[in-house]
């Protein structure tokens, strides 16, 4: 009984709790400050070993997510626990080790290495500030795990406006990962790159994850990425999370209208299947505005008096599917 | 004259080559493509093998340091390669209309776009900007499913991603054009919005009969929209044949390593790259330029460049594989 109670317990690596994260705009010379919800009260946890995926069209704050959970930007309220620790309030000094534990992979290979480093610098620098160690234990270091991700030594003398686009997400993943982490954000890894090259990368990801038992935040405004290297996903929109479960049950039984037509948005690679579907109406409102009641009324095709007065609280509907809309589809 | 092979247009061994300081740019090697009226072709590839090339080709738009050195153009009976700017003003925008990827890019950010609408209709009309051409941008946006009340006095910055493209579909097809090229019209553009743009886009070739070039990266959008693709690698065509085909019966080593690396919903079988990267086409491989990375690579691969032969009817591929069947089918 108490294995079985263990093994159904999952360890969680990252929880978040109601973090909320507002952007401030100014619209005009006189108007006061007005708010982009960037993120507003989104909670979910991350299983050790797992992928979670969060999809979500351009302005719902899947990036922002990702880099306040690093705490790259500091949220205005909730909090983030790596294990057990809170992070939420850790001082600069005292989050040092988990800088080290938490790195981020960015969407573009071509702005996120520092053009007049070489590569051996900048994978190095980490281990130089994080582990201090001798030149020569860097070197090595350096070199083993440009191997990892199918670079070789030669490369280390070489900088970054050298390489392809895919090399070059090859070396931030070195970066990355030559400082021993146990969780990465992805944010958008591949949208640069060809998909002959996505699928090399991605491949490589999940056996790095494999080998390393890392734990990822993969963040992709494409549902197919998301199927093929996700556990568990959320889908947002307007800065919230509309369904979250496990990427079986979200693709298998979308329960959220927003989950099913972003579903049916999706160009199939397969002719045969051409066929008329329901598409979500107009576009994305602004997130400085966002529509009162459910956020997706404006375009949501099954709406319903109380969408547009009432905000849905999001609520389990199956184990560990969850969704924020008052009449889930079934 | 060229071969007539379909009866809209028909382009026959296009090169196209860049003068760099880094050297020659051997974009296009001999491109051999034609298609019907009212048909709807597909071009896919990866990044830098001369989709945008070709289409800018056929609308007379590549400009120094960018050159056709070989092969010919013909557009119905009019032979675009040898024709004079002059002349080419007749068919650009008229018979042949154009859409970007970026659609606030192509749109004058100073000028109201129902003004450039205006502008377009007026000059392909041959009629002075009043209210006749201005009825008729009415109900191009109308057609483009804008409200034209509210956009008809924006500017294109005050336009979403999806907007926008609107109105260049709308300022596209003004003219009626024969021929409409997509150069991947919703790239930039969510997937939401992106499906709204191309329900729209089928909507309307439907209605007034127009053939489209759609250019994109995207397999599941050529999937969705064309009838026809051709597959581009390095600057050739590889593989030309129906949606079908392509995706149920690709031959094409290339074609069949592009739809293995595709990610997709459902797929259960692990994704599969290609090795190795696309080349330099400063200093390209030797014959096919595919040879560095197939896995069936042949002695003759490496000397020469395959033909397009038509294997089966319909289904044409570049590449010695197929090479005795081809010359069989050929000759037959």
């Amino acid at each position: 009984m108490q294995v079985a109670k263990a093994k159904e317990e999952k360890k969680y690596l990252i929880s978040v709790e109601h973090l909320k994260k507002y952007f401030a705009v100014k619209q005009g010379l006189f108007s006061s400050a007005k708010y982009v919800k960037a993120v507003d009260d989104i909670s979910f946890n991350i299983p050790e070993n797992s992928v979670f995926g969060i999809v979500g069209e351009s302005g719902s704050g899947k990036t922002t997510i990702g880099r306040t959970i690093l705490r790259l930007i500091e949220p205005i309220s909730g909090v983030i626990r790596y294990l057990s620790t809170d992070i939420t309030s850790l001082k600069a000094r005292e989050l040092r080790i988990f800088r080290r534990k938490m790195q981020i992979i960015s969407q573009d290979p071509y702005n996120s290495l520092h053009p007049r480093k070489l590569v051996k610098n900048i994978i190095g620098e980490g281990l130089q500030i994080h582990f201090k160690l001798s030149s020569e234990e860097i070197y090595q270091r350096v070199k083993d795990i440009l191997e990892q991700v199918d670079l070789r030594e030669e490369h280390m003398f070489r900088y970054a406006h050298e390489f392809s686009g895919g090399q070059r997400q090859r070396i931030a993943v070195a970066r990355a990962l030559v400082l021993k982490p146990e969780f990465l954000v992805l944010d958008e890894p591949t949208s640069a790159l060809d998909v002959s090259v996505q699928a090399v990368i991605l491949k490589m990801l999940k056996s790095l994850k494999r080998d390393f038992s890392l734990t990822y935040l993969f963040i992709t405004h494409d549902l197919a990425i998301i199927d093929y290297m996700a556990d568990y996903m959320a889908v947002m929109y307007l800065g919230q999370i509309m369904e979250i479960g496990s990427k079986n049950d979200i693709f298998l039984s979308p329960l959220h209208p927003y989950t099913l037509l972003l579903l049916n948005s999706i160009p199939n690679p397969d002719p045969r299947k051409k066929k008329k579907r329901a598409l979500p109406k107009g576009e994305i409102p602004s997130p400085i505005d966002p529509p009162k009641g459910c956020r997706f009324h404006t375009r949501c095709p099954f709406i319903k008096d109380k969408c547009v007065k009432e905000e849905p609280e999001i609520r389990e509907i199956s184990k560990g599917h969850l969704v924020k809309c008052h009449f889930p589809l079934n | 004259m060229p071969k007539m092979r379909g009866n809209l247009l028909n382009i026959s061994k296009l090169k196209v080559v860049f003068y760099t300081y880094r050297g020659i740019i051997k974009a296009l090697n001999g491109v051999e493509l034609w298609m019907n009226k009212g048909e709807r072709l597909g071009i896919v590839g990866e990044t830098g093998c001369g989709k945008s090339v070709t289409a800018l080709s056929i609308m007379g738009l590549i400009e120094q340091p960018g050159e056709i050195i070989e092969g010919d153009i013909l557009f119905g009976d009019k032979l675009l390669t040898s024709m004079k700017e002059t002349s080419l003003i007749n068919i650009r925008g008229k018979e042949i209309s154009m859409i970007f990827q970026e659609p606030n890019a192509a749109l004058n950010p100073v000028m109201k776009v129902g003004f450039q609408i205006a502008e377009s209709i007026g000059k392909v009309k041959n009629k002075r900007i009043g209210k006749e051409v201005y009825a008729e941008v009415r109900r191009m946006l109308e057609i483009a499913g804008l409200d034209w009340e509210r956009t008809i006095n924006l500017y294109p910055h005050e336009l979403s991603g999806g907007m926008a493209q609107r109105v260049m579909i709308a300022m596209a097809l003004s003219s009626n054009p024969k021929l409409l090229i997509a150069d991947e019209p919703t790239s930039a553009l969510d997937v939401t919005i992106q499906a709204q743009i191309l329900e729209l886009l089928d909507e309307l070739v439907k209605k007034f009969g127009n053939a489209v070039i759609l250019i994109t990266h995207n397999m599941g959008v050529a999937a969705e929209f064309c009838d026809k693709m051709a597959v581009m690698y390095a600057g050739n065509m590889i593989e030309y044949t129906t949606t079908t085909n392509i995706f149920e019966n690709p031959h094409h080593p290339y074609t069949r390593g592009l739809l293995k690396a595709v990610p997709k919903i459902g797929r259960t079988d692990e994704l599969q790259s290609i090795p190795g990267i696309v080349p330099d086409l400063v200093e390209p491989p030797s014959g096919c330029r595919f040879h560095p990375r197939c896995k069936h690579v042949m002695d003759i691969c490496r000397k020469d460049f395959p033909p397009l032969v038509e294997i089966k009817s319909g289904h044409y591929v570049a590449c010695y594989l197929y090479g005795k069947e081809g010359i069989k089918s050929a000759s037959s």
